[in-house]
């Protein structure tokens, strides 16, 4: 899993690149509630898009992280899901809980923030990428 | 001629297993050409039953799993079994959202995947001797491009 961590926007973004399962779910709850403690995010978005197998332990996960965001004032949402991906979640009802976004360029999340972002120019030219 | 085909494989219930276990009966399985999300089912649905087995049947213990794996002509039949504690009641543990290890972050999702992702889930189990899952599902047959565009010509 690669952790990104956008300061101005108090953004977390976890791309995870295993295979979820039961097995490696808990690495990745491990590691992402130290993140999320660490930075303590507004968003925190679980991006799919290198994820080429998930059963039902990604669903613990993610509710896991979500209530653990909520606890401390974020919100989560999930990005890039893949067709067997998103099976899961629908069936198991996440994405009623869950909203999914689109990342433009891993700064980005949705065309409305992006919106606001390109109204606001300044700070956007000026965002960092944490190092980590 | 009839395809037929069988494996047998057995290994301890260590997590880390769960991949090498999916992905063993996808590569099985790969001889009769599924498509994508017909093999990305079976390794979930395995990936279910060898996690219970583990999580469950063992309770983090360990023990051994044994996965037997049949083709028939197109038809796939998954047996999963172990000899751990046993289900009390089956039909609860089927219900979705249903688990008995809530604290653990655990979606109770298990049965109710396997279920919907295979064409059929038969659960049998006794109290303190073991539990086996016997799943089954048919591979449809691929028709090749060249096959539709004959057929096609055919009709004029």
């Amino acid at each position: 899993m690669e952790t990104k961590f956008f300061e101005n926007q108090k953004l977390l973004i976890f791309k995870i690149t295993e295979e979820i399962d039961e097995c490696k779910a808990k690495e990745i709850r491990r590691r992402a509630d130290y993140e999320i403690e660490r930075f303590m995010p507004k968003r925190v978005v679980f991006d799919f898009d290198s994820v080429t197998f998930m059963d039902s332990a990604g669903i613990g996960m993610v509710i896991g992280r979500y209530k653990q965001a909520a606890m401390l004032g974020g919100e989560v949402y999930l990005a890039n899901l893949t067709d067997s991906v998103r099976k899961i979640f629908a069936m198991s009802g996440v994405l009623k809980l869950i909203k999914e976004v689109k990342l433009y360029n891993d700064e980005e999340m949705t065309e409305n923030e992006r919106k606001e972002k390109v109204r606001d120019k300044d700070d956007f030219t000026e965002e960092k990428e944490v190092s980590l | 001629m009839i395809n037929e085909n069988e494996m047998k494989l057995e290994f301890i219930s260590k997590s880390n297993n769960e991949a090498f276990a999916r992905i063993t009966v996808a590569a099985f399985v790969a001889s009769l050409d599924p498509t994508i999300e017909e093999i990305s089912d079976i390794k979930t649905a395995v990936s279910e039953a060898v996690t219970n087995a583990i999580v469950h049947g063992y309770e983090n213990t360990l023990g051994m799993i044994c996965v037997k794996c049949k083709i028939k002509d197109r038809e796939v039949t998954v047996e999963i079994s172990d000899n751990g504690k046993g289900i009390e009641n089956i039909e609860m543990a089927k219900q979705p959202l249903y688990t008995s290890k809530p604290n653990l972050e655990r979606s109770g999702m298990g049965f109710t995947i396997m279920e919907s992702f295979m064409d059929s889930l038969k659960v049998e189990s006794v109290l303190g001797v073991g539990t086996k899952i016997t799943m089954k599902k048919t591979i449809k047959e691929q028709i090749k491009e060249e096959q539709v565009s004959l057929e096609e010509a055919l009709r004029g």
